[in-house]
C-alpha cells in the first residue's frame, strides 16, 4: 500500500481503510498480530488481513463483516485524525486542476494542518514531484512527518517548522504552484512568488472571508500577479430514493388501477453546505 | 537584460507546437503551421510570426496578420471623476468621434490604447463619471478595442474552460470544475492502469493522461470504428505518452469477458458482420490493408492483455451513451477496492445506475453529485458574486468496487441511511 500507487494484497505496516457501511469507515494500521475491534465483532490482523486481497469482505469475530479498502488520498480525507478543520475533497479537486498539478510539479504550501489536502497533491505529483509544506505550530508539523513518514511518502515532501508569513517556504525559485491557507495570506504573496519559478507558474489563496480576499487580491495584483479568478464551489449529494406517491380518488374509475405511484428519484439534504471558503487563482507571469 | 537563448529554449513557442490563443475569457486551441493563418475573434493572424518568442506573452495583430510583442501596460493616468450619476444624460451623444472617426483612426495604425484615449478625450461625460464607471467605462472599451492575443501552452484547466465556453455540446456540457472532481474521485494519477470511455471530444482522455504524466498505461475503451482524439492532440504531449495510450473498441468487449476473444486472428470471424471497426477497412488497397489489418491486430491484443487481468485502477466513463450499460460492462475490468467515475448530463440515467450496482451489490460509498460554481468580481468596495453558473454542469456518480459476493443474496446488502443522516462531507 501507498498514497501514491495501488497494491492488490494488504501487508504489514500498511493503513487501511475498514468499511462498515455507509458513512462508517475508519482507518486501521495493519500490523502483526494486532486486533481492531468493530461493532461487528474482532478483526485479527494476522489472520484476517495480512495477505488478504484489498476490496475482500472479512467477517469479524462475531459474525457480522466488513470490506477492507485501499486507501486513497479520498477515503484519507474522510477519515483522517482532525488537528484543524480540513480542505474536502470538492475543494482540493478544483485547486488540483486550477493549479494544474501533474507528475514532476514543484509545490509549496502553507499551512499544513492535518495534511487534508498535503495527501492529494502528493497523489497528483508523484513519482517526480516534491511537496515544500509549511506548518508553524510545531507539534502539527512534527505529527505531519511522523504521518508522511508512515504513509511512505516522506521522500515525496519536506516540512519546515516556521511562519511562511515571516520566513518563506524555505526555498526559491523551483516551484510550479504555491498554495496558501493561512489567517493572512497577503503577508505570504511575496515569499509565494519568490518560491515559484522564474518561468512563472499558479498560485492560489483559500479565505474564508471575503475581506481576506480582497486583501489577498490587493496583495498579488502589487506583485505582479495576472489572470486573477476568484471563485467557490459547492457539492450537492443527491440522495437516491423511492417515493411513493398518492393518486387522488375522484370516484369509481375502471381505468383507474392503482392507489399510489412509485418514483425513483433523488433528495437534497435538508441542510446543505453552504460555504467553506473562497478560492482565488493567479498566474505568476515570468519575471 | 538579455535573456540566455538556450536556458530560455524548452519556454520558447516552436512551429508545430499546441498551443492555446486567448484574448480575456476568450480561449481557442491552435496548432502553429508555417504560412497558416488562424481566426480568433474575428481577427485573422498568422501565429507562425509567434515562433521563438515566449509562451506566455501577449502580442498585439499588426497589419498583414503579423504578431509583435506588445509592451508591458503603462500606469494608467488619475483621471478626474465625479461622485455621481444624477446630473448624467444618457442621450447618445456625449461621444464626440462618429463611427468614420473611429475608423480613420484605425487606419492611420492606431493603437488599441490609443483609440482608446481618444475615446475618453471625446466624451463629453466621462470626467463627471465616478471613479469606479470611469474603470467599467475603460474596459467596456479595451474589450471592444482590444487587438491582443496572448498565447499559452495547453493546459487540461484551459482547454477544459475553452471546450465549456465555446463548445460544450462536443464534451456533452461538462463544466470544468465537474471534470476536476472527475479526475480526482477516480484517483487518476502516475503509474495505474485506467480505463477511459468518452465522447466529449478526446478532453477527457487527455486530462487523464496529463494526470498520468506518461507513467503507467491509459486504455480508450470507444464505440464505432475509431477512437476520437483531436482533444488529446491540444494537449501537446510530449511523443513518450503516447506509448502508453491504448484503444479497445467495445464491440469486442463480451467476446472478452467470455474469454473467446482471437486476437490472431486476421480476417474478420464468420457472422461478425456488422461489426464497424473490421468494416472501416473494407475499402482499402489489399496490400495497405493487410499492413494496417496487422497494426490493429497488435494494438487490439496489446489493449486485450492488458484487460483481461480485470485488474484494471480506475474507470472513466463520461459520453452520451446511456451510463448504465457501459457502466456495468466495463466495472467488470476493475479490480476490487478501486474507483469509478461515471459523468451524464442528465440525472436520471445516473439514478438507474445507482439502483443495478445496488441490485448487482460488489460496489460501496455510491454518491451521486453535482458541483455548483460561483465566480466573484473581486475590487475595493466592488466586490460581488458574477453570473452564477449552476445546472448546465452535469452530474456525477462515484464509487468504488468491492469483491463481488456470489454467495450472499443482493437485497440482505446494508440498507441506505435514512434522510435525516448528516452525510459526513465538507461538513462545517
Amino acid at each position: 500500500m501507498s498514497f501514491v500507487e495501488y497494491s492488490d494484497l494488504i501487508q504489514d505496516g500498511d493503513v487501511a481503510i475498514v468499511y462498515l457501511g455507509p458513512e462508517s469507515m475508519m482507518p486501521v494500521k495493519v500490523k502483526q498480530g494486532a486486533q481492531t475491534q468493530t461493532r461487528y465483532g474482532v478483526i485479527r490482523h494476522s489472520s484476517d488481513l495480512i495477505g488478504r486481497r484489498y476490496g475482500s469482505k472479512v467477517t469479524c469475530s462475531k459474525g457480522g463483516w466488513v470490506y477492507v479498502l485501499h486507501m486513497t488520498p479520498e477515503l484519507w480525507t474522510v477519515n483522517l485524525p482532525h488537528r484543524t478543520q480540513i480542505l474536502y475533497t470538492t475543494d482540493i479537486a478544483t485547486i488540483t486542476m486550477m493549479l494544474e498539478l501533474k507528475p514532476g510539479a514543484v509545490v509549496c504550501e502553507s499551512g499544513t494542518g492535518s495534511g487534508s489536502l498535503s495527501h492529494a497533491i502528493l497523489r497528483s505529483i508523484a513519482p517526480s514531484g516534491h511537496l515544500h509544506t509549511v506548518e508553524f505550530h510545531q507539534q502539527r508539523a512534527e505529527k505531519a512527518e511522523e504521518e508522511f513518514k508512515e504513509h511512505r511518502v516522506d521522500r515525496l515532501v519536506t516540512v519546515r517548522n516556521q511562519d511562511v508569513c515571516k520566513d518563506g517556504f524555505g526555498v526559491t525559485g523551483v516551484a510550479d504552484a504555491v498554495f496558501l491557507d493561512i489567517p493572512s495570506p497577503w503577508e505570504a504573496v511575496r515569499h509565494a512568488k519568490a518560491a515559484m519559478k522564474r518561468q512563472g507558474g499558479r498560485v492560489c489563496s483559500f479565505s474564508p472571508c471575503i475581506e481576506q480576499v480582497q486583501k489577498t487580491c490587493e496583495a498579488l495584483v502589487d506583485q505582479g500577479f495576472e489572470e486573477l479568478s476568484t471563485l467557490e464551489v459547492l457539492l450537492r449529494v443527491h440522495d437516491v430514493r423511492t417515493v411513493y406517491l398518492p393518486l387522488p380518488d375522484f370516484g369509481p374509475d375502471e381505468t383507474a388501477p392503482q392507489t399510489s405511484v412509485a418514483l425513483k428519484t433523488t433528495t437534497l439534504p435538508r441542510e446543505m453546505p453552504g460555504h467553506t471558503g473562497y478560492l482565488t487563482f493567479a498566474t505568476k507571469p515570468r519575471t | 537584460m538579455a535573456d540566455n537563448v538556450d536556458e530560455d529554449s524548452p519556454d520558447r513557442i516552436k512551429a508545430g507546437d499546441y498551443v492555446v490563443l486567448k484574448r480575456g475569457d476568450i480561449f481557442k486551441a491552435v496548432q502553429i503551421q508555417p504560412k497558416k493563418k488562424a481566426m480568433f475573434e474575428k481577427q485573422w493572424f498568422l501565429p507562425d510570426t509567434a515562433v521563438g518568442q515566449l509562451y506566455g506573452s501577449t502580442f498585439d495583430v499588426a497589419p498583414g496578420g503579423i504578431l509583435q510583442p506588445r509592451k508591458p501596460k503603462d500606469t494608467e493616468d488619475a483621471n478626474e471623476a465625479g461622485t455621481d450619476n444624477r446630473h448624467i444624460l444618457d442621450d447618445g451623444k456625449s461621444q464626440k468621434l462618429t463611427r468614420d472617426d473611429i475608423e480613420i483612426l484605425k487606419g492611420q495604425g492606431l493603437k488599441d490604447q490609443e483609440i482608446i484615449q481618444q475615446l475618453v478625450d471625446n466624451s463629453s461625460t466621462f470626467r463627471d463619471k465616478t471613479k469606479y464607471a470611469q474603470d467599467k467605462y475603460i474596459k467596456k472599451k479595451k474589450k471592444k478595442y482590444e487587438n491582443t492575443v496572448t498565447i499559452l501552452r495547453p493546459s487540461c484547466r484551459i482547454l477544459a474552460m475553452m471546450y465549456h465556453g465555446r463548445e460544450p455540446g462536443k464534451i456533452c456540457h461538462m463544466r470544468y470544475d465537474m471534470l476536476a472532481q472527475m479526475l480526482t474521485l477516480a484517483n487518476i494519477h502516475a503509474g495505474s492502469k485506467v480505463l477511459v470511455f468518452e465522447t466529449c471530444a478526446g478532453l477527457v482522455l487527455g486530462s487523464v493522461m496529463e494526470r498520468m504524466g506518461g507513467y503507467g498505461s491509459v486504455i480508450q475503451m470507444f464505440p464505432g470504428g475509431g477512437p476520437v482524439r483531436a482533444g488529446v492532440e491540444s494537449f501537446g504531449f510530449p511523443a513518450h505518452f503516447h506509448d502508453t495510450l491504448h484503444e479497445f473498441p467495445i464491440c469486442h468487449v463480451n467476446a472478452l469477458l467470455a474469454g473467446t476473444l482471437d486476437t490472431a486472428c486476421k480476417d474478420p470471424p464468420a457472422g461478425r458482420g456488422q461489426c464497424p471497426y473490421f468494416m472501416f477497412f473494407f475499402y482499402f488497397q489489399a496490400q495497405e490493408r493487410k499492413v494496417k489489418l496487422e497494426e490493429k491486430r497488435k494494438k487490439l491484443a496489446s489493449a486485450a492483455a492488458l484487460l483481461e487481468g480485470r485488474n484494471a485502477d480506475g474507470l472513466v466513463i463520461a459520453s452520451r451513451f446511456h451510463p448504465c450499460p457501459v457502466l456495468l460492462g466495463l466495472i467488470q475490468f476493475l479490480s476490487p477496492s478501486r474507483p469509478f467515475v461515471v459523468y451524464s448530463q442528465y440525472k436520471e440515467p445516473l439514478i438507474e445506475c445507482f439502483t443495478k450496482l445496488k441490485e448487482r451489490g460488489g460496489t460501496v460509498n455510491l454518491r451521486l453529485t453535482d458541483t455548483w460554481l460561483r465566480r466573484y468580481q473581486v475590487l475595493p468596495n466592488r466586490t460581488h458574486p458574477l453570473l452564477l453558473m449552476s445546472g448546465a454542469g452535469g452530474f456525477i456518480l462515484s464509487g468504488t468496487t468491492v469483491a463481488v459476493d456470489d454467495s450472499k443474496p443482493a437485497n440482505s446488502q446494508r440498507a441506505e441511511e435514512p434522510a435525516a443522516k448528516r452525510q459526513k462531507v465538507d461538513g462545517r
